[in-house]
């Protein structure tokens, strides 16, 4: 695995693209090929699954370093990273083995089924087995957590330069449901695939945010114009008789879409829909709330009463494949004709068009000023004369959302941050006002520059009431601006509602708590866009 | 009491000394020429020949009397001699004897021999003052000759692929301790005027350095193909350093252990080396004074000396006043990683 550890030392340790895909391009030219598929395996997010739980992992490696386990926590606050901080404090190993990766996989895999008993002495002899950055890897597989930064942009270009094969042919190749386990790397990469693996999505085309006022853009005639849906990204595709739905992040999510069965008999073989997964009000013809789209997310199966009260639509924009016809080179404009059966299908039919929106820009613009009432996030401006383009490509989709929303809130707790942070206050509970009472209601922990936290770590220091553990009560004096994305009803939070993407958009130095935002105010806003 | 604390800083009543103190005094004995042992302004010092020579270079004129180790040297009730602490060249550990009592303030120290810094030798004493700039189970050096290894390879990779290698080090100590682990015939070496300040004193002292060459304003640094630069950490990724056209930067440091820290720096390469002591240094030390009472500064003083408690030991925490500027630069992970 020495070979593969030096790879992430690399990756890791640049943030330039052109070294990183220089060092990838080199490790997938050399490595054996059973290393090579769990390399683009790991990098693409198919990680094995975690081994063993965090809590033994702990005493494990406090025992065999021989440290109370209070002094590896401490370590562990301090590193931030508990596959880093497990290699750290274990003694250099006895005895060296490079064994390759995809054997060590092996190992790791056998581990899943056991039992405690049978795991411990087997970890213990890895760690006894592995340095540095070999065990740090080790320790990453071992709990499921290895990431590293490399986009699926940069590795099918790496892997482009290393096979001499077609970037977007492999990024096709890479997508769908395979793992080391189910496919080889000559099967995957190399050998022709004339029987392609029908599941597979197109790669989704992105859109860059909008940062000049649209009339920059041209006429607005040239441009198809609707709403951002808040919802989940989504391809279905329809061939050889069966339905499957991708998440943009590649995931195969059709288990958790039962009720959107009924599309399949609606659509023709040999199609793939670019779309908005959707909470649906069928009696309204309207979108709910994305948080009744949330009940879905991280789970394997959808219970009952969540598909009756929250049944799901896709919201189709684009269609790349019809008819067994891959439309991708054809103009925007063309594929949309494609796509105007779908307002000819019976209503409870769960596919609906997300329409073009006409006007001038200053139509657009009040549009978008009133996206939030249509349960949209703003407005998407998609170029009519072009082709779909998987990936980042800057000129074609933009997408032209909402300023959020923002709150003034009272900072009543900070903790300490992780890693490098540890010794910075960078974790902040604010609260808003409830008649002389402050009324925690969200956390946030980012926005602000390190300049900032410095200043706040200090006053913190100063102006602690109470500890408990790392968090820290202090009065309420600073004030912050609160920006999110959106609000909704939480029955779990004492405040009655929770904040969707809460971050720090500026420190009110000039604010006193007094001025801070009512509980009712968010009441206010829960009623409006919750 | 052998050793007590002032507002200025350690004193020592039989004696009517301080050691290391951090606002001026009448006498002050220094362990190290480091700018947070070693301050200005004090009336009368005494420390080791090559620390009174690096104080000089960088303080300015001073009444500073020397002391060799291993001497003894009777200071009103107290008895006091210094030691070998192998953090940098000239490096003491303060033994301080009164009515039979021993102290010993370690300064900062390493227990390993950097092959320029006299190696560290444990003094038995009754209570041991220690530092804990690295005082966590997460800190165990690479050994030196594997680190020597390690930089040599990568100064040559930095040569074959036409770059100049810029190393980060400390301009008191790392960098020459660094330096004199490289093989001249590998290719030119280079100095950052800062560095080569403090290997210019340490010459005139008798310690030997490889041949270095000092980068000026008007030094052409494209003549020097394959070589490496020791520059003080700050001149990493400065326009000084970009002057020198395609190049490879790596830092010398404690803290590269960490990940987050090597991330931080967006550096493609660091050298995991300190001249504090790392975790296993640090316990083995202490164990070899024979002390009873640890007192930790410098560091994870509560987590240290928590933990020193379990093992048996009579352990507690001397707090020092940490000014931001001066500070010794390794014992300050914010200044590293910003
Ligand atoms: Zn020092
Ligand atoms: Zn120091």
């Amino acid at each position: 695995m020495r070979d593969f550890a030096d790879l992430f030392t690399a990756l890791d340790s640049t943030t330039s693209t052109k070294a990183k895909t220089e060092a990838l391009a080199g490790y997938l030219s050399a490595a054996a090929s059973a290393d090579r598929l769990w390399c683009v395996a790991l990098l693409s997010g198919r990680r094995p699954k975690r081994t063993v739980t965090a809590t033994r992992l702990r005493e494990w490696a406090a025992e065999r370093a021989g440290l109370p386990l209070w002094l590896f926590e401490e370590s562990y606050s301090v590193v931030g990273d508990l596959a880093e901080t497990i290699g750290l404090v274990l003694p250099p190993a006895s005895k060296y083995d490079d064994r390759p990766l995809s054997d060590w996989i092996k190992t790791i895999q056998a581990l899943q089924t056991q039992d405690d008993t049978t795991k411990k002495p087997a970890i213990l002899t890895a760690w006894d087995t592995l340095d540095g950055s070999e065990r740090f890897v080790f320790n990453k597989l071992l709990t499921g957590g290895f990431r590293v930064g490399v986009s699926q942009k940069l590795m099918t270009r790496a892997l482009a330069l290393a096979t001499a094969q077609d970037e977007a042919a492999l990024a096709h190749r890479l997508m769908g449901g395979w793992t080391p386990d189910t496919t080889t790397w000559e099967a995957l990469i190399e050998a022709p695939d004339p029987q392609a693996d029908l599941s597979r999505p197109y790669p989704f085309q992105l859109a860059y945010g909008l940062e000049h006022p649209p009339q920059e853009l041209g006429p607005p005639q040239d441009w198809l114009v609707e709403h951002k849906w808040d919802g989940i990204r989504a391809q279905l595709i329809r061939r050889g008789g069966q339905m499957f739905i991708w998440s943009r992040g590649e995931e195969l999510m059709t288990d958790r879409f039962p009720d959107l069965a009924p599309v399949l008999d609606h659509v023709p073989d040999g199609t793939v829909i670019d779309g908005e997964l959707l909470a649906w009000d069928f009696a309204a013809d309207q979108p709910l709330p994305f948080a009744a789209l949330q009940k879905r997310i991280g789970r394997k199966t959808v219970p009952k009463t969540v598909l009756r009260d929250a049944p799901v639509v896709l919201r189709a924009y684009d269609v790349l494949e019809f008819e067994g016809a891959d439309l991708r080179e054809n103009t925007l404009r063309h594929r949309r004709k494609h796509l105007n059966f779908i307002n000819t299908l019976p209503s409870d039919i769960p596919l609906r068009l997300s329409r073009g929106l006409e006007g001038t820009w200053e139509d657009h613009a009040a549009t978008r000023a009133a996206a939030r009432d249509a349960q949209a996030e703003g407005l998407m401006i998609k170029r009519l004369d072009a082709p779909y383009v998987g990936g980042r490509h800057k000129g074609d989709w933009w997408k032209w959302k909402l300023d959020p929303l923002t709150v003034d809130a009272v900072m009543i707790y900070a903790q300490a941050g992780h890693g490098r942070r540890a010794n910075l206050y960078t974790d902040y509970t604010f609260a808003c006002w409830k008649g002389n009472e402050l009324v925690p209601f969200t956390k946030a922990y980012s926005g602000l520059t390190d300049a900032e936290f410095r200043d706040i770590t200090k006053w913190v220091r100063k102006n602690t009431l109470e500890r408990f553990g790392p968090v820290r009560r202090v009065p309420p004096e600073l004030v912050f601006e609160i920006a999110f994305e959106g609000i909704q009803a939480s029955s779990r939070h004492k405040s009655g509602l929770a904040l969707r993407f809460p971050r720090m958009a500026r420190w009110r130095r000039d604010k006193p708590a007094a001025e801070a935002n009512t509980h009712a105010d968010l009441l206010e806003m829960l009623d409006q866009y919750g | 009491m052998v050793l007590t604390l002032k507002p200025q800083g350690l004193y020592c009543p039989a004696g009517d000394f301080f050691i290391d103190p951090w606002r001026p005094v009448d006498r002050a004995l220094i362990t190290h020429a480091h700018s947070d042992h070693a301050r200005p302004g004090h009336k009368r010092y005494l420390a080791t020949p090559l620390t009174k020579a690096v104080m000089r270079h960088r303080l300015g004129d001073l009444t500073c009397q020397t002391i060799n180790y291993a001497t003894k040297q009777k200071i009103g009730d107290a008895t006091v001699s210094y030691h070998p602490a192998g953090h940098v060249p000239g490096s003491a550990q303060i033994r301080v004897e009164v009515g039979g009592e021993v102290w010993v303030v370690s300064g900062d120290y390493k227990t390993t021999d950097d092959g320029l810094s006299t190696p560290f030798e444990p003094v038995r004493c009754h209570g041991f003052i220690t530092e804990c700039t690295f005082g966590l189970p997460i800190f165990r050096w690479t050994p030196e000759d594997q680190l020597r290894a390690d930089i040599t390879a990568w100064w040559q990779r930095c040569a074959a692929e036409g770059k100049i290698a810029i190393l980060g080090a400390y301009a008191l100590g790392k960098a020459q301790r660094l330096m004199a682990g490289l093989n001249p015939d590998l290719g030119p070496i280079l100095t950052h005027g800062a560095v080569e300040a403090t290997n210019q004193v340490l010459r005139e002292h008798g310690i030997t350095l490889p041949d270095t060459c000092v980068v000026t304003k008007d030094t052409d640094r494209k003549a020097y193909p394959g070589a490496l630069v020791i520059a003080p950490p700050a001149a990493l990724g400065s326009a000084w350093a970009r002057k020198f056209g395609p190049r490879a930067e790596a830092f010398a440091s404690g803290w590269m252990a960490l990940r987050g820290v090597r991330r931080r720096r967006a550096l493609s390469t660091g050298f995991i080396v300190s001249d504090h002591a790392d975790w296993p240094g640090l316990l083995e030390a202490i164990q070899a004074t024979g002390a009873e009472k640890v007192l930790a500064t410098h560091g994870y003083t509560a987590t240290f000396s928590k933990y020193l408690d379990t093992l048996g030991y009579d352990a507690g925490i001397l707090e020092t006043e940490f000014t931001g500027e001066d500070a010794d630069p390794e014992a300050d992970p914010e200044k590293i990683a910003s």
